[in-house]
């Protein structure tokens, strides 16, 4: 019991993770329509600029964790603005196919002034310690790691659902003609958008800074496992990419301990049924 | 009917050119000595030999002037992305259509093997230096294949031996799952239960897995004295880092049991001071050493790993005997290497085994304190050396059937 107990938490942090990344997937896509692979490496840009930052500047943890999203996010414009905005009206590979080469690019870029064993980026103080909850001891970082991922996501979730800022959104993707009719600029709310998405990316790279080594590619052992997730979840879906991440970390943390040869690819089985029982996904609509 | 006559003539034609320019006297094939070099450029093994590990062979063949009697040295750099198949594919295109005369295999035990059977089925020397399966001079050992830098089996006899000798009796493995983590976790543990400790568990993780902790909380739950640590890389590293966060390393000691310099510079001397880990070579070791690696250091900004050293012997030793035979045959520069003692700045009294093992001192070292170390990359003490003979795996345990 204790095994499950412990392991059933650890896979909640791991699927805090895979939420917050698969959320910002799903926005772009939902939104923009985009698959955007370069997701991972704006995960990894993240946790980089919280190094570079700490390292050369001074700058705190819980600064980064505000300054890294912003940094990002620009970065997210100059992509969206450069490259993306040419490619919506073409087959949807192409943007695939650009993000891809996106990430590929970061990632060379950081193998060559980093190298692949990575840096370390230390704990704040103030979460340095860790907590006996009776069946485990649990790092009181990676309690923190859930509940800002779950304030994050829910957030990010009512923002698009639930407010007109939301819902002027997803009418301007909706019908793009239409909403700009009302004086809207929806090419302008766009790039905020796949700024957000890249944004929240590089959020969720400075929370995993601390826990694993900042390495170029932390962010493509990762991104596989996030695409999986929002496919299950039904691609665009917002709510379905969080229930997903976290229920996807929970089996893959019980899947470590029943049998764990199969946890790397325990998703990717699910999402092969998920596939043939619901082609479009646990939370998409059928089309 | 008249294609097929105009190409009989032109085939033999073509075929006579092709012997003209290889008159029989000349020992070097295709007038280049041409020595490729396929490893993990870019992934989790690419800082400990890599791009950098290339490099270690260049300077081997700008040391020896760039030709030899007037023939070029080339050096043919590929990328096996850590897959088995990516690698022997290349080897053979390298065989069949780049004349490559020798193969130096880098990092990764699943392509070393791939490659050594595309090698044996070509005739090719090959000196596996990044690999650490001893299966590559045991169970699959092959006539031209030279183990050169390390092996699981002399990993577990440094690291095991020392442990379980300082009290550690009781061992749980955290294996990266595939050919190398494998052995290496069988390697250990015979040496563990020959010393007379005992091995309670083991979990295996997927090869770059994105998180430890649960492994590392199953292995805190075998209430093991040990963890020993049978990974490599970036895997190691996150092993030891997640270890650190979550207390493991209050209750259990950790055994690195493949650990390069690259990985403990990484995590910083807080995070291994006094750890154990058994490596070939470390760049502080003497004089001789250190003026190497300097220069080294100057292209890379960091020191060298053993592996990247072994690179450099490697392709040293093998232009050392193409000089002296004055061909790049394989059959020939093999039998003239193993008539060689091996000394240069990685080992000395090297020599290579009939089961391709190359026989060299190791040494067990630990892991200084951020105190006692005095510069950038000084981070290890050396407690103990061990000769080669006793390193390696004997002839009476020794499954390779070449060696019988």
């Amino acid at each position: 019991m204790q095994v499950f107990l412990s392991q059933l938490t650890l896979g909640l942090v791991n699927g805090s993770f895979y939420a917050m990344l698969s959320l910002g997937l799903a926005v772009i896509f939902g939104l923009l329509g985009i698959v955007n692979f370069a997701h991972g490496a704006l995960y990894t840009l993240g946790a980089y600029v919280a190094f570079i930052g700490m390292d050369k500047l001074g700058i705190n943890y819980w600064v980064a964790l505000a300054v890294a999203p912003i940094v990002i996010g620009a970065l997210g414009v100059v992509i969206e603005r450069l490259f993306l905005r040419h490619l919506y009206k073409i087959d949807p590979i192409y943007g695939l196919l650009l993000t891809f080469g996106l990430a590929l690019i970061a990632e060379g870029v950081l193998r060559f002034y980093f190298g692949v064993s990575g840096q370390s980026y230390d704990k704040p103080e103030l979460l340095s310690g860790s907590t006996d909850l009776g069946f485990m001891v649990l790092p009181n970082y990676r309690a923190w790691v859930v509940i800002a991922s779950l304030v994050v996501c829910l957030g990010t979730w009512f923002l698009i659902e639930r407010t007109s800022l939301g819902a002027t959104l997803r009418a301007g993707t909706e019908n793009p003609a239409l909403v700009q009719a009302f004086g809207i600029n929806v090419p302008l709310m766009v790039t905020l958008t796949y700024a957000g998405g890249a944004g929240l990316a590089a959020l969720a790279g400075v929370l995993a800074a601390p826990v694993i080594q900042v390495t170029p590619l932390m962010g493509s052992s990762l991104i596989i496992v996030v695409f999986a997730v929002v496919v299950i979840g039904g691609m665009g879906s917002i709510l379905g990419s969080i229930v997903t991440g976290l229920a996807l970390g929970l089996v893959e943390g019980l899947t470590k301990v029943f049998y764990p040869e199969a946890s790397s690819i325990v998703v990717f089985v699910i999402m092969a049924i998920v596939l043939m029982v619901r082609p479009a996904g646990l939370f998409g609509k059928e089309a | 009917m008249f294609k097929l006559k105009s190409i009989v003539p032109a085939c033999s034609l073509a075929l006579a050119a092709m012997f003209a320019t290889a008159p029989a006297h000349a020992q070097i094939s295709g007038d280049v000595i041409r020595i490729g070099f396929i490893s993990d450029l870019s992934g989790l093994y690419a800082d400990i030999d890599g791009p950098a590990g290339g490099e270690a062979i260049r300077m081997a063949v700008a040391d020896m002037g760039g030709a030899i009697a007037g023939k070029k040295i080339e050096v043919l750099v590929a990328d096996h992305q850590n897959k088995p198949d990516v690698a022997a594919a290349k080897a053979r295109e390298w065989f069949d259509t780049q004349g490559v005369d020798m193969l130096v295999g880098g990092t990764n035990s699943g392509t070393a093997l791939a490659m050594a059977k595309v090698a044996q089925e070509k005739k090719k020397l090959y000196i596996s230096v990044g690999a650490a399966s001893s299966a590559l001079t045991n169970e699959q050992c092959s006539p031209y294949t030279v183990h050169y830098a390390y092996d699981t089996t002399a990993l577990a006899k440094g690291t095991g031996n020392a442990v379980v000798k300082a009290g550690g009796k009781s061992w749980y493995f955290l294996t990266a799952d595939y050919a190398f983590g494998t052995q290496l976790q069988n390697d250990t543990t015979a040496v563990v239960k020959a010393a007379g400790g005992n091995v309670i568990g083991a979990v295996r993780h997927p090869l770059s897995a994105s998180d430890f902790s649960s492994f590392l909380l199953q292995a805190q739950q075998s209430k093991a004295q040990i963890l020993g640590l049978a990974n490599a890389g970036g895997d190691t590293i996150n092993s030891v880092k997640a270890a650190n966060e979550f207390g493991i390393t209050k209750t259990m000691k950790l055994a690195g049991l493949l650990m390069f310099i690259n990985d403990v510079h990484s995590l910083g001397l807080k995070a291994t001071q006094g750890m154990y880990l058994t490596d070939s070579w470390y760049w502080n070791r003497d004089a001789e050493t250190r003026a190497w690696s300097r220069k080294f250091f100057e292209k890379f900004k960091r020191m060298p790993s053993s592996i990247q050293a072994a690179d450099y012997s490697a392709a040293l030793q093998y232009l050392t005997a193409v000089k002296a035979t004055g061909s790049d045959d394989s059959d020939k520069v093999l039998a003239q290497m193993k008539k060689t003692k091996i000394n240069d700045i990685y080992t000395k009294g090297g020599w290579i085994r009939d089961d391709g093992s190359m026989i060299h001192d190791m040494y067990l070292m630990q892991v200084k304190s951020p105190d006692k170390s005095t510069e950038p990359w000084d981070y290890y003490n050396i407690v103990e050396t061990f000769k080669g003979e006793t390193a390696w795996t004997t002839k009476s345990e020794s499954k390779c059937a070449t060696w019988k």
